[in-house]
């Protein structure tokens, strides 16, 4: 009888809260609560295609370097380079998580940026064996070598549209408003720098127009 | 001569003033106009804005590209522009593509083969959805063995036509996953369960709302006649009757959903996008 009159009430003081939020969460979504976390998403998901590419890449290089060996052995140094610098970019890795601190996807960029040059390295060395640039295996390695490089500048231009909309939600007016409200724990994501966007070209093609 | 100088100070103070706000509004436009407009218009299958291809082999390949793409729903598009203006291929091809739109929305199925006679480049850029098929290396084997000497010999014509028949070659090479392809994004022109289903809806709503709103709306808006009588857009409802049929075909048909997309008959992008796959090459 008493546990009756208890949970009576208990239903009737649910209804008006279930009326308010179907009438409240739409609103919410109207006025730009969804903005940031949207906003947000879309940079991460840039970021993991970022990741992805430069992962590609690194897959890629083992068996670069095994059939530029076949060819160039005594070219050591240079394959060793492209060895270390592919094996210090594979240990820095940057999950979505660190994306807010700027030093930790400075490193990440650095030690691409290293395994870039390395690359385009052991490309204008390879220049100088002609079995080498005929070999099918290293012409194909080579395609997609420059098509991962391409594939790389696009995720990367992607990732920094992405992140200057995110950033903006954060910084402008409408949206900012619930970012100081509600979104308090978001921060504004770290970009790649000018500097390094271009660093991007030393690409495949530098020992192309060398050897031409 | 004393009033009018000063007048025509004035007025050319306004004048440089109206420019110099002119300048400044059009200085905040640039960004857009420039980037509209350097970017040329997706007038076809073949836009051939260099003006290297003969009108025979534009309109044969015209033909080819519509076939295989009724096939397969892939849409490849030929490209020709005088010069790039200082830019690399690459990003002026990416950006071209999704400024284009090539390929559906859902498979990404576009490929876009660019020319740049004065810049002595050219790229194959192709969509998400079709890097497995035609990868890097079929891209850059089909530059280097059909466009590049072919360009070199100063057929161009030539040279395009080859690649494209390669392109679609090997992207005929799964016909499987074609013919799949195909499947799901066919255009049904004409689907007749679809369309009853949907007449069925409208006549169902349109009684539905429309007594709701015949035996509502007539006592806010309209004239009071008599006791449950309302006159309203010239006609009398009176709501508190069971039969007030015939009340709400008003003379304001409500001829409203107009189907959004009509097609027109041109070509037009299916909404895909690319990430930079292809490759390029120069002669």
């Amino acid at each position: 009888m008493f546990a009756q009159r208890l949970a009576l009430p208990s239903t009737f003081r649910t209804l008006p809260a279930f009326l308010m939020m179907a009438i409240v969460l739409p609103l919410l979504a109207g006025c730009g609560y969804n903005t940031i976390p949207t906003a947000e998403e879309n940079a991460r998901a840039a970021w993991s295609e970022v990741l992805n590419q430069y992962q590609r890449r690194a897959d890629l290089i083992p068996n670069l370097v095994e059939t530029v060996k076949g060819y160039a052995s005594h070219e050591k140094d240079t394959l060793d380079a492209v060895v270390e610098a592919r094996a210090k970019a594979t240990q820095i890795t940057v999950t979505p998580e660190t994306l807010k601190d700027p030093e930790a996807l400075k490193k990440f960029q650095d030690a691409q940026a290293g395994l870039t040059s390395a690359l385009s390295r052991l490309i204008a060395v390879s220049e100088a064996y002609p079995d080498l640039k005929a070999n099918q295996n290293f012409l194909a390695l080579q395609a997609q070598l420059e098509g991962t490089e391409n594939r790389i500048a696009v995720s990367r231009r992607d990732y920094i549209q992405a992140v200057r909309d995110y950033n903006l939600t954060l910084r402008t007016f409408p949206s900012m408003l619930w970012a100081t409200f509600w979104f308090r724990g978001n921060e504004p994501f770290a970009n790649f720098t000018v500097a390094e966007d271009k660093m991007q070209p030393p690409k495949v093609d530098f020992g192309t127009k060398q050897g031409g | 001569m004393r009033g009018r100088c000063p007048a025509g100070q004035r007025g050319a103070l306004r004048n440089a003033s109206l420019g110099f706000l002119f300048a400044l509004l059009s200085l905040l436009f640039l960004p857009f106009t420039a980037l509209a407009a350097d970017l040329p218009a997706l007038t076809g299958r073949v836009v051939d804005n260099a003006g290297i291809i003969d009108a025979a082999t534009r309109a044969a390949l015209t033909q080819k590209l519509a076939d295989f793409e009724t096939k397969g729903s892939d849409q490849i598009v030929v490209a020709t522009i005088p010069s790039l203006d200082g830019e690399e291929i690459e990003p002026y091809a990416n950006r071209l593509f999704r400024f284009w739109k090539l390929g559906q929305a859902k498979e990404n199925n576009g490929v876009l083969l660019l020319v740049a006679p004065n810049d002595r480049k050219m790229r194959i850029e192709v969509g998400y959805g079709l890097e497995g098929t035609l990868t890097d290396l079929h891209t850059k084997l089909i530059i280097e063995n059909d466009m590049v000497p072919a360009f070199r010999a100063g057929d161009f014509s030539g040279g395009i036509s080859k690649a494209v028949d390669d392109m679609v070659m090997v992207l005929e090479g799964n016909p499987e996953e074609l013919e799949a392809r195909g499947e799901r994004n066919q255009q049904a022109p004409f689907d007749s369960d679809d369309l009853f289903f949907a007449v069925f809806i409208s006549i169902w709503a349109i009684i539905f709302f429309g007594s709701i709103a015949a035996s509502v709306l007539p006592p806010i808006f309209g004239q009071k006649l008599g006791p449950g009588r309302y006159r309203w857009l010239g006609m009398t409802f009176e709501p508190s009757r069971r039969s007030s049929s015939g009340g709400w075909s008003s003379g304001s048909s409500g001829g409203g959903w107009s189907s959004g997309s009509s097609g027109g008959g041109g070509f037009s992008g299916g909404g895909g996008s690319s990430g930079g796959g292809g490759s390029s090459g120069s002669w």
